[in-house]
């Protein structure tokens, strides 16, 4: 396993510096840059602009300068925050993201999980084509319809009321002011987990050491529980595995539309106002993070499923 | 010469078995889809929704992008001055709007899933029957572009090279092709080794042409199902861009523009969100059923 994890890791290194090195030289190689403001400035200041940032130098040396820094933790100086380097910006986004996701990722899990395995259980039965109905829903109805969708409910409809919840932004701190947020980022992931539990669990309570398990007395409860269950989570591990770097790294949807200071909105508004350094930072620890967390679903296939031997290959 | 006088009472059954006809598999399956209310109605819907987003526009008495100056201030429903749904904070027609985007909205989601479907089924279908090295590198090359956060480089590449609509359903579609050579290359390995592609292969045809005539068209049906469900998620990427500001450009607009116009507005003109909310979220929905309903009647091994 060990060793297995170790040449994971030899492929995972490279492929971080490709996408890296890839988003490098596609900022570099567009039209356009971080200081065409709209009032042109004198060739001296842009001049001392490009040198504070080190964009004067040849492209080589300044991809080579930013990978050594990159590799040291420093993402360089933001173009636009000034006074702010893209490290700390990241450090003050990044647990606002974190925690959102995390907590949208658990209310996906506490909730898709027992429906799908509800529906499963109750196939072709009332109650399954109910909850299929609402995951259909969860997958239709982007987040950018479902947001100010919700805004326009909880915040203006029932205004003065005792369901009106705070359109977002952080407030007072309050867990009222998560609540809108979390939920919609945690809708489409209820309903993907409901799905693929529900398909899972079917193809699973059909297979023969399940009919061997009941067969032999075992109480249904335990079946479902220790025998399809066990083997029904392999593909939901799957999908939870991108789906974690996914909601850690924040979404950029919910946090524009909710105005959370995360790393997602972060990285539109980096886009929109060029400025390098920022979303380059942004894309590394997201591509870091997707590596990570494939890594992890892999090592989790050998302890779900014993016949997955990775050392022998 | 005389015909044979068949006495036996089991010579009229015979000649009637003959005229049985074998249904094929997309026989089954259209036979399948069909009984599918909530396929067939969804059908019905996308068609609808289709002809009225690609005839509407031209029949109704406002263009999408014709500002009326007597209605600047966002009017509800209008019968008179041929407002059928009111307007926006700009005075422009609600429903006009609507259709026009949902135009917009269909096109990438078709174009850029055509170009996913493109490389996805040619990526799929030469790695699974050639094997061996080729295979290795087209399949090893999509596994590092999964770990590639492609959003993100959807939204750079909008940023730096400008709001092009030819630019966007192609990067769209770049980034939509991996599943659908996964999906290809998987049935093209369970159709390799097939007595007809040997077949083909003794009869002399070259590579090419038995990975066109021979695999691609049965590995179709899969792709199809496939097909259906991409759809929704393109219009969905697309809408995002243009949600972001990043999509088509004024005086265009498109169903993601018209939510992000209408979410700026909603505190006293709801309708502007709610009414392209809504028709983009039926097709969305309409799009998903269609797809799980392919999928049970192609293969209904789950029901």
């Amino acid at each position: 396993m060990l060793s297995y994890i170790v040449r994971r890791l030899l492929i995972a290194i490279p492929t971080f510096f490709v996408i890296v090195t890839a988003c490098f030289f596609l900022m570099r190689a567009a039209p356009g840059g971080p200081f065409d403001a709209e009032a042109p400035v004198p060739p001296e200041i842009l001049a001392n602009l490009r040198a504070a940032y080190n964009l004067d130098k040849p492209l080589v040396q300044q991809y080579a300068d930013y990978m050594v820094r990159m590799v040291q933790g420093d993402f360089g100086p933001s173009f636009k925050y000034k006074d702010f380097t893209v490290t700390e910006l990241i450090a003050q986004g990044a647990p606002i993201s974190a925690q959102n996701g995390l907590a949208a990722l658990i209310l996906a899990i506490m909730i898709g999980v027992p429906v799908g395995i509800m529906a499963a259980l109750n196939q072709n039965s009332r109650r399954d084509y109910t909850a299929m109905g609402f995951a259909m829903t969860g997958i239709a109805v982007p987040n950018f319809v479902m947001a100010p969708t919700l805004i326009l409910i909880f915040a203006i409809w029932l205004k003065d009321t005792p369901f009106q919840l705070p359109a977002g932004s952080l407030g007072d701190g309050g867990v009222k002011h998560r609540i809108l947020p979390v939920f919609t980022l945690s809708l489409v992931y209820i309903a993907y987990l409901a799905r693929i539990t529900r398909a899972s669990m079917i193809e699973a309570l059909r297979q023969n050491f399940v009919r061997t398990a009941r067969a032999k007395g075992l109480p249904y409860r335990s079946v479902v529980v220790r025998h399809a269950l066990k083997n029904a989570m392999i593909p939901v591990v799957t999908f939870l595995g991108p789906a974690t770097a996914f909601l850690l790294t924040g979404s950029m949807v919910v946090e524009t539309i909710y105005a959370l200071p995360g790393i997602g909105r972060y990285f539109v508004q980096g886009a929109l106002n060029r400025d390098y350094t920022l979303v380059m930072g942004v894309t590394a620890l997201s591509a870091a993070l997707i590596l990570i967390m494939n890594l992890v679903v892999d090592v989790a296939y050998a302890y779900l499923d014993p016949r997955v031997r990775y050392d022998q290959r | 010469m005389t015909s044979v006088n068949l006495a036996s009472p089991h010579a009229d059954a015979l000649t009637d078995a003959g005229a049985i006809e074998g249904r094929s598999l997309w026989q089954d399956a259209w036979r399948r889809l069909f009984a599918n209310k909530a396929a067939v109605t969804s059908l019905v819907i996308l068609a609808v929704m289709a002809v009225l987003c690609f005839l509407g526009p031209t029949l109704l008495p406002w263009s999408y992008d014709a500002i009326d100056w007597d209605h600047v201030e966002g009017i509800g429903p209008d019968m008179e001055s041929g407002h059928y749904l009111g307007t926006d904070s700009v005075g422009r027609d609600l429903l006009a709007r609507t259709l026009f985007g949902g135009r917009i909205s269909m096109t990438v989601g078709l174009l850029a899933t055509s170009v996913a479907l493109l490389i996805g089924v040619t990526v799929g279908a030469v790695a699974g029957y050639l094997g061996g090295t080729v295979d290795q590198l087209l399949m090893r090359f999509v596994d590092l572009m999964y770990s590639v956060p492609l959003t993100f480089f959807v939204i750079i590449l909008m940023v730096l090279f400008g709001r092009n609509f030819a630019l966007m359903f192609i990067a769209i579609g770049f980034v939509e092709w991996l599943t659908m050579a996964r999906i290809v290359r998987g049935q093209t390995l369970s159709l390799r080794n097939k007595e007809f592609i040997d077949a083909a292969r003794a009869g002399g045809a070259g590579t090419s042409s038995i990975i066109l005539r021979h695999i691609v068209p049965n590995v179709l049906g899969v792709v199809a199902v496939y097909v259906t469900l991409t759809i929704p998620q393109v219009i969905i990427l697309e809408s995002f861009l243009s949600f972001l500001g990043l999509g088509v450009q004024e005086p265009m607009t498109s169903w993601g523009m018209l939510i992000n116009e209408g979410a700026a507005e909603m505190e006293t003109n709801p309708r502007t969100l709610l009414v392209p909310a809504l028709s983009m979220t039926v097709t969305l929905f309409c799009l998903n059923f269609l797809g799980d309903g392919l999928r049970d009647a192609l293969d209904p091994k789950d029901r």
